[in-house]
């Protein structure tokens, strides 16, 4: 043989080493390096999950009464891909069940579009899930078309009538609360995102309905509880071959809010009476608030926004129209706790306060002329005449703009006037944040607006963010505008170079406006509610809270929520004095006297202040009315106000005083605590009792606010 | 005058059966013959595992294990004799075993007999329920007619001329058609790789390797680009490079059985314990697919051990090929190795997905008689090879 021969079969040989050792290493990158993520491939690849979510938690009052419970329905599904897999792709199928229901068989085909697939109408109309999950296609279907359905299952093919637990709203006293309760929506993409790639068996599947407002949003995880998860060993056939794991479902927990339901419904009708006296002066009256608290703890008793929505008309999808409605009426919003207004007098207690803070005399004259005059701008006494020298407690009561004025100056030229520097002292705003201005109250709701405090430090900021558009305004000119109404060009154009050149700088004007809660500062209805309670329960700002307590299911308390301080209000304890002696005089002689003429002040005294505040663009001023009550024992402080709703007294007065009414159970003179709308007359002390089967103990008879109650009636 | 007459053969020295028995015992290849028995024992536990979970619905579950044991039986049976046959006599039924073998290849295409698995029409139905596969025992054809062609006029130090190589060449070209036809693309690859590394250890001109090569590259990229092959077959052959790019069949079977195999990591999930195995995941695990079976049960640890057992198998062949004293020995060895490696390596690395997919049995571990029997026939040849060379030169 060849030395040829040799020579090749030796480089076939190693060519056969080289072949197994190139086997080698890879088998070392998969099994060594990389196992771990094939290990998870093959986990995913042999299981499936099963999942029937829990039962959702009830909200109930703070006597019990439910506001939110459930209740099933009848609820029929379509799985997609059974229907496609019919050769005409399901369209006979569709129609068919159309004919069964009783419905356009376009509203199911639109239903079947997955959201964002072409031509999807947008949802929630759309279905927002996975396609290979059983599409919802109406609730409350008859049982009769049910059965009639199940028992010709070839004729409905992917079809399946099931029993599901809906939402209901009890509404006792007929209350709405909707914008406290919320509502509830498929999952969002985004939510799915944020979870990232989590396994547990409690996450969020695509199909879930999650809380999408209010508390059903904030405490979505309390009320939803963890699903029955089965989780199943299946082979390549999708057979089952065993069972892995098995969780059985946690009912969600109860909410108990500190909302009565009686105290709501009428602090509801109350704001729309409000909203109607104003339009029956002729004005606007498109939207308003109302709240009210418990002093001691912050405890929000009632809260109301208009306009509102029904929150039924989410429960089994809303229809397109009705969506679009929705999203272009504002109802959606909540107005006491996401609307942001400016408080007009109601501020001037803050300005007060910051007077008593900084050493001014609060029992001192001061003068209130009809108007001030600063270089070329003239500052106006809104509310009142001249009043010539008068005391600061009659200045809060005839709300007497100048007077404030001339603190706010006093201030400003302390703080070094034209020439003050960030440092500079700016003790009116430094007052309204320690009362929880310009910052979240903190309550147990999502989506709260953060609100505005005129300051030298606002504007400074405000400045930084806005110069580059107003400078390039400034040099433009507002070409647009100008082809049209060139004089109001040039207004905007001066205002642009005048903000571009220094609108950093806290000016005289501006401070004089700050004083009177004017010029940039925006406020909640709740923030304001919350200022009130501080001044009426000495100084202790305290974090809103709409939930007071969670049980468990069976009845069991898991968390009594306990009163949260969010500040404290760090003026002369004198001046909150001062404060709390003084408001109580608005309503016997001031400008909250007009709504509480014939009211037994004499046995309930009420602290209040009014407020009329200007809208730049709106010729009729924010209606305001905030107050607390009994002035000498301070508990309930309420406020209320509607835009463009006129002044404080004529449009918010009467239904302040309306509530006032009904919680101190007041009819002409006479005061009965067992007219109260509360029972026993006051907020409860303790969490309602929840039987061990899941119904709360609420109150019978008249006190349940339903309308046909039989004692003893079962279901 | 051939140098094997029949007067070299009666010329040898006269040995007395017993003693003659004795010596083939000690002087067979000990560590060849332990691996292969060890790599089969090794495979029928993979078998069983694979087999378990789609044979429990059956009366008797263990039966497809028992018809595998009954095959390696078999095939060890065939292999004892293979290397007792008279070394002298192989070459001279070669014409006729290759004769008998091109014959069976045709088989398969007769309607009532032949029979078609995922495509490639290479199977024969037996009575009894057996099935048998012509182009296994193709190889050995091709093998030991090559082998005779390349090495008949032959002194030990001359090189073969063109024109026995071409006549080679022409040998392994009939049967290679024939199974191409079959649509068995993965035993043509193997077959063509042992027709390169007979005629390369022939000692043939460099230019016939290079062209052959050459031919190979060339031919595999016509055929693609002519859409000579279906498109399953190019499917199969490109899905290794891209296995997520769908689910389909033949892609997902890569990524499937990558999963099988990275899960085991070390130590793997315990024999009857791998979910992609036990599960049905990894399609015909029992013998396509077995490699996924010890990757994914077994372990890294596992899987060495049997790639070990393998290489050793391979490495005694190469060493019986490089000692032999005849060219026609040498090249026999030659022929059984790289059939041999070259099916390991395509088998193994498509479940590695560093190979593309084609349907092919691992050697001494996958379920199939007629690829098991084939194996040890191989061995066989290579213990005859061995036992020839040491009575010469004695």
């Amino acid at each position: 043989m060849s030395q040829r021969s040799t020579l090749r079969l030796m480089i076939l040989g190693v060519l056969v080493l080289s072949l197994l050792g190139t086997l080698v290493s890879r088998l070392m990158y998969l099994q060594l390096l990389s196992g771990e993520s094939y290990r998870a491939a093959a986990q995913s690849n042999t299981s499936r999950e099963v999942v029937s979510p829990a039962v959702r938690g009830l909200i109930v009052d703070q006597v019990g009464r439910p506001l939110v419970s459930n209740r099933t329905s009848m609820v029929v599904t379509i799985n997609r891909v059974t229907l496609e897999r019919e050769a005409d792709g399901g369209k006979r199928v569709i129609d068919r069940l159309a004919k069964a229901l009783e419905i356009p068989a376009e509203q199911i085909s639109d239903r079947l579009m997955t959201c964002g697939e072409e031509g999807a109408k947008p949802p929630p109309v759309c279905w927002n899930g996975s396609p290979y999950q059983p599409i919802p296609i109406t609730s409350d279907v008859k049982p009769l078309t049910a059965l009639e359905i199940m028992e010709n299952r070839t004729e409905f093919p992917g079809v399946i009538a099931r029993l599901d637990a809906i939402r209901i709203y009890p509404t006792p006293f007929n209350v709405n609360a909707a914008h406290i309760l919320g509502y509830l929506g498929p999952v969002t993409e985004q939510q799915l995102d944020e979870q990232g790639k989590s396994k547990a068996f409690d996450r969020l599947r695509r199909t879930d309905v999650v809380g999408r407002s209010g508390l059903e949003a904030y405490y979505d995880t309390v009320l939803r509880g963890t699903p029955a998860v089965t989780t199943l060993e299946v082979d390549t056939g999708g057979r089952v071959t065993g069972t892995l794991d098995e969780r059985p479902a946690m009912p969600g927990q109860y909410l108990v809010s500190t909302i009565d339901a009686r105290l709501q419904s009428v602090v509801e009708k109350q704001l729309v009476d409000a909203v109607q006296r104003a339009q029956e002066q002729g004005y606007p009256g498109d939207s308003g608030a109302a709240v009210v608290i418990d002093v001691r703890n912050g405890h929000v008793l009632a809260m109301a926004s208009y306009p509102t929505y029904d929150p039924t008309i989410w429960v089994g999808g809303v229809t397109k129209k009705q969506f679009e409605d929705l999203m272009s009426s504002d109802s959606l919003s909540s107005n006491a706790i996401q609307g942001l207004y400016a408080p007009g007098s109601t501020f001037k207690v803050v300005s007060t306060a910051a007077a008593g803070k900084e050493g001014l005399n609060l029992y001192g004259e001061y003068k209130c002329p009809n108007r001030l005059k600063l270089g070329s701008q003239i500052f106006r006494n809104f509310e009142s005449a001249a009043y010539g020298k008068i005391t600061l407690a009659r200045a809060l009561e005839v709300s007497c703009n100048t007077v404030f004025y001339g603190i706010a100056d006093e201030f400003w030229i302390r703080g070094g006037g034209p020439d003050s520097t960030k440092a500079s002292p700016d003790p009116i705003a430094e007052v309204a944040r320690m009362f929880g201005l310009g910052s979240k109250t903190g309550i147990d709701l999502p989506g709260e607006a953060t609100g505005r405090v005129s300051s030298r430090l606002f504007k400074g900021a405000n400045w930084e963010a806005k110069k580059d558009v107003w400078c390039r305004n400034a040099v433009k000119g507002y070409p647009e505008t100008r082809k049209t109404d060139p004089k109001l060009a040039d207004y905007f154009t001066a205002l642009d170079k005048e903000n571009c050149a220094d609108g950093f700088r806290w000016r005289e004007g501006d401070a004089l406006n700050a004083a009177i809660g004017q010029g940039d500062t925006a406020v909640t209805p709740l923030q304001l509610a919350m200022v009130y309670a501080a001044i009426a329960n000495g100084g202790t700002v305290y974090e809103p809270q709409v939930v007071r307590g969670i049980m468990s299911p069976d009845g069991k308390v898991v968390e009594e929520v306990k009163p949260k301080v969010k500040s404290k209000v760090a003026v002369p304890k004198a001046t909150i004095k001062f404060l709390q002696n003084t408001l109580p005089g608005v309503t016997t002689d001031g400008s909250g006297e007009t709504p509480f003429e014939g009211f037994p002040l004499d046995q309930i005294p009420v602290a209040s202040k009014t407020g009329s505040a200007q809208v730049t663009g709106n010729k009729v001023s924010t209606s305001w009315f905030a107050a607390y009550a009994p002035a000498d024992k301070p508990r309930y402080a309420i406020v209320m106000m509607v835009t463009q709703g006129g002044t404080g007294s004529r449009t918010s007065g009467p239904s302040v005083r309306g509530i006032y009414e009904a919680i101190f159970g007041v009819t002409g003179q006479v005061v009965n605590p067992a007219d109260s709308v509360f029972v026993g007359g006051a907020p409860r002390k303790d969490l309602p009792v929840v039987r061990p089967d899941g119904t709360p103990v609420s109150p019978q008879g008249k006190d349940s606010g339903m309308q046909v109650v039989e004692a003893g009636a079962t279901g | 005058m051939s140098m094997f007459s029949v007067t070299d053969v009666m010329s040898r020295p006269k040995i007395p059966s017993r003693q003659r028995g004795a010596a083939y015992w000690r002087e067979l290849d000990w560590v060849l013959v332990i691996a292969s028995v060890l790599t089969a024992i090794f495979g029928s536990m993979l078998v069983w595992s694979a087999s378990r979970s789609d044979m429990a619905a059956e009366n008797d579950p263990q039966s497809y294990l028992k018809r595998h044991l009954l095959n390696i039986a078999i095939g060890i049976a065939l292999g004892v004799l293979v290397s007792k046959v008279n070394y002298r006599s192989l070459l001279a039924y070669t014409p006729i075993i290759y004769g008998l073998s091109v014959f069976t290849l045709i088989l398969p295409f007769l309607p009532g007999i032949g029979a078609s698995v995922a495509g490639a029409r290479a199977w024969v139905d037996l009575p009894g329920g057996f099935t048998l596969q012509p182009s296994e025992f193709a190889k050995i054809a091709v093998i030991l007619m090559m082998a005779s062609v390349l090495a008949e006029k032959q002194d030990s130090e001359s090189e073969p001329r063109d024109r026995e190589v071409l006549v080679s060449i022409g040998v392994a070209a009939l049967p290679l058609l024939i199974i191409l036809f079959q649509n068995d693309t993965g035993t043509v690859l193997i077959l063509g790789s042992v027709v390169l590394s007979i005629i390369a250890v022939s000692g043939a001109r460099t230019r016939w390797v290079v062209g052959l090569i050459g031919g190979a590259v060339v031919s595999i990229m016509l055929a693609v680009q002519l859409g000579l092959l279906k498109s399953y077959q190019v499917a199969r052959l490109t899905s290794f490079i891209n296995p997520h790019s769908d689910t389909g069949s033949t892609a997902w079977n890569a990524n499937q059985a990558r999963i099988a195999i990275g899960g085991g990591g070390m130590t793997g999930y315990g024999l009857f314990e791998g979910p992609q195995t036990q599960g049905s995941f990894v399609p015909v695990n029992e013998s396509d697919f077995i490699f996924t079976v010890v990757g994914e049960e077994l372990g890294f640890i596992g899987a060495m051990v049997l790639l070990i057992l393998l290489g050793v198998i391979l490495v005694r062949g190469i060493l019986i090929a490089l000692r032999a004293d005849d060219l026609y020995g040498r090249l026999v060895a030659t022929g059984v190795v790289a059939w041999l490696t070259f099916q390991m390596f395509e088998n193994v690395g498509m479940s590695l997905g560093i190979m593309p997919i084609t349907g092919i049995p691992l050697p001494f571990v996958s379920a199939g008689g007629t690829a098991m029997m084939a194996c040890w026939v191989g061995i066989g040849l290579l213990e005859n090879v061995r036992l020839h060379g040491r009575r010469t030169l004695r």
